[in-house]
């Protein structure tokens, strides 16, 4: 980023040397090269976002195309905010993004920092850290039901073996107060190595030098690791929870799978709930009036979160 | 070896070793839970406490792909003797298959929307992506971000508006619906990663080809592409790695036709709940795939999970 000086130089050259050639200009073939992509993007995302903010002024329902769409203007976002369950669905989503984003922030960092001891192997180890991240989460999150299953399940038989509790005594995806729990800690297991990858990029950014000049001045390890290492690594942090936080708000897949949204309403997060309204309940203009809020929320938080993230990054 | 203030010493290495080994091996566990649960037999695989060892059977390879539900007792118990070895062999445990499985259907399809979308996202995303490294495209750093933004948008959000975009021209439920969504998700990350790949590739080496008489086209075939080939390979396979995995726009925009396997795995039940030899094989071979790419791609890993935007 430093160089973009010499990068803007550089790239002014061709566009010279381009003119004494032969064919089509480069203006015509950088729009050929463009222009499908944008096409495409547009067909796909920006017109169905457009027909989606259209569809949440209406009382549209898709089983009932023959109905007039009559125009409601701002009475879904009333109900939406108004209605109590949703803001219960929102609290669970909220829960769940506090909780894994902490959890793989704190056990992530850690094995990065570990990793970085650069012991024998440690190029395989990772291999196999990293697995649980690129596995389907719907298969996963569906097989994780049989690993939660009292007496049979192998999760439930660990922590008996381990706690001296009877396996058959708790269910972590039966019991109101366990299920949250129980989709935090798969989601754990999945992203931890996400997030793992992330620091360990950031270890290695770090260049020995400093450290060394730090050894001169006779600072401590301690000293060492909350003056150099942290805020070093702050930005590559606040990276990693980012593209969680945006992750695992969208979250559908492996909750559906694992505990569909119960038991009651406690492991409803908010993309459930919107599958719900939107193709159980085919209150489509309604869910379209939801689908907005959270894409307006996600999108602001996450402009809000960059701003903070380019400071640090300056700094 | 000269002492060095930032080289571990061997005490630390061992702790830090032996503190990662653990985290892999508990890692490790449910994935070889389910590879095991593969090779049980349905009463192994539900027996307290969860057996460890056990006698190794291909029942539920079998099942996944020849029975959709199985029936025990009576049809059982009926002698028959002009069926084929596999299900015989489901038979002699005592069950009866009922209808052909769909699986090998499912798993078809994946790779067809799979391979499919990758092609396109691909193509098109490294036509895009070197237009944005190479000429001064109008707007930029405006377009770059559009392209990201459009991944920050829940599936389901987009579901509804593309389902009935996709009823309306008969899109629903097909393979080139399927395959014309995934490649528009798979774009953004391939025009972002292809663009870095070749921002990186000095731009003098089609001056050169430039001055030598190639035109712009074969410029960009004859040097700037086999330059970039590992980059894009490895785009290609996190783009795979995504349509193999997509979940919630295949299940509620495919039924039957075009339904790839993520939907489709949980769906395999057997007697009285969930067939879990059965699921555990259509996992395993669903999975094998991604956990070999996975051991191919850890040099790229990197670049891909986080866009290029951290720097090695």
């Amino acid at each position: 980023m430093s160089n973009s000086v010499i990068d803007r130089a550089a790239r002014a050259t061709p566009t010279v040397v381009a003119q004494k050639v032969k064919g089509l200009s480069d203006r015509a073939i950088a729009w050929i090269f463009v222009a499908p992509t944008i096409f495409i993007l547009l067909a796909i995302n920006i017109f169905p976002l457009i027909w989606t903010i259209y569809l949440s002024f209406t009382n549209f329902r898709v089983n009932r195309p023959n109905n007039a769409i009559e125009w409601v203007g701002l009475r879904n976002y009333e109900r939406i905010l108004g209605d109590a369950d949703i803001w219960m669905t929102m609290q669970a989503t909220a829960h769940f993004l506090i909780w894994t984003i902490v959890c793989q922030v704190v056990i992530g960092f850690a094995l990065a920092y570990l990793i970085n001891k650069k012991f024998k192997g440690n190029d395989l180890w990772t291999t196999i850290i990293v697995f649980p991240m690129m596995l389907s989460p719907a298969v996963v999150g569906n097989f994780w039901t049989f690993l939660y299953e009292p007496q049979i399940g192998l999760f439930n038989y660990v922590v008996g073996f381990v706690t001296g509790a009877d396996p058959s005594s708790f269910s972590m995806i039966g019991e109101v107060s366990l299920a949250p729990w129980s989709i935090v800690i798969v989601d754990t297991w999945m992203w931890t190595p996400f997030v793992m990858l992330i620091c360990l990029a950031g270890l290695r950014s770090i260049p020995d030098s400093i450290y060394e000049a730090a050894e001169c001045d006779r600072a401590s390890k301690w000293r060492q690791f909350w003056t150099i290492t942290i805020p070093m690594i702050l930005p590559f942090l606040m990276l990693a929870v980012l593209f969680r936080g945006i992750e695992n708000f969208k979250m559908f897949d492996l909750v559906v799978q694992l505990t569909g949204g119960g038991p009651g309403n406690t492991t409803t997060l908010t993309s459930i709930d919107l599958k719900r309204e939107a193709f159980e309940k085919w209150r489509t203009g309604f869910s379209s009036a939801y689908a907005v809020i959270l894409f307006v929320t996600v999108f602001g938080l996450a402009s809000i979160y960059v701003k903070a993230l380019n400071k640090v990054k300056q700094r | 070896m000269s002492y060095s203030v930032t080289q571990p010493s061997v005490r630390q290495k061992w702790i830090a070793g032996i503190l990662v080994i653990g985290y892999a091996l508990i890692t490790m566990l449910p994935l070889l839970w389910i590879v095991a649960t593969g090779f049980k037999s349905s009463v192994d695989s539900i027996a307290y406490p969860p057996k460890i060892l056990f006698e190794p059977t291909v029942e539920g390879y079998v099942n996944v792909f020849t029975a959709q539900t199985r029936l025990s007792a009576e049809l059982a118990a009926e002698p028959r003797d002009d069926l084929p070895w596999y299900e015989q062999l489901v038979r002699n445990k005592g069950n009866t298959i009922v209808g052909a499985s769909r699986y090998s259907e499912r798993f078809f399809n994946s790779v067809i929307i799979g391979f499919g979308s990758t092609f396109f996202a691909i193509v098109l995303g490294t036509a895009a992506a070197y237009a944005f490294s190479r000429f001064k495209v109008p707007l930029k750093d405006d377009l770059l971000f559009f392209i990201l933004s459009t991944r920050m948008m829940p599936p389901i959000a987009v579901a509804i508006p593309i389902f009935l975009m996709f009823r309306n021209l008969g899109l629903n439920d097909t393979h080139a619906g399927m395959i014309l969504l995934y490649t528009a998700i798979n774009l953004s990350l391939a025009v972002w990663l292809i663009n870095g790949f070749i921002d990186e590739i000095p731009i003098e080496y089609e001056e050169a080809a430039l001055i030598d008489g190639y035109t712009r086209f074969q410029a960009f075939y004859k040097v700037v592409l086999p330059q970039a080939a590992t980059g894009i390979a490895s785009t290609a396979i996190f783009c795979l790695i995504f349509s193999w995995n997509e979940y919630a726009l295949a299940v509620l925009l495919t039924s039957g036709t075009a339904q790839t396997a993520p939907p489709f795995i949980p769906t395999i039940i057997g007697v009285g709940g969930q067939d879990w030899p059965a699921v555990a094989a259509g996992a395993t071979i669903f999975l094998v795939p991604v956990m070999v790419f996975t051991i191919l791609l850890r040099k790229h890993l990197l670049r891909g999970i986080t866009f290029g935007a951290v720097r090695k």
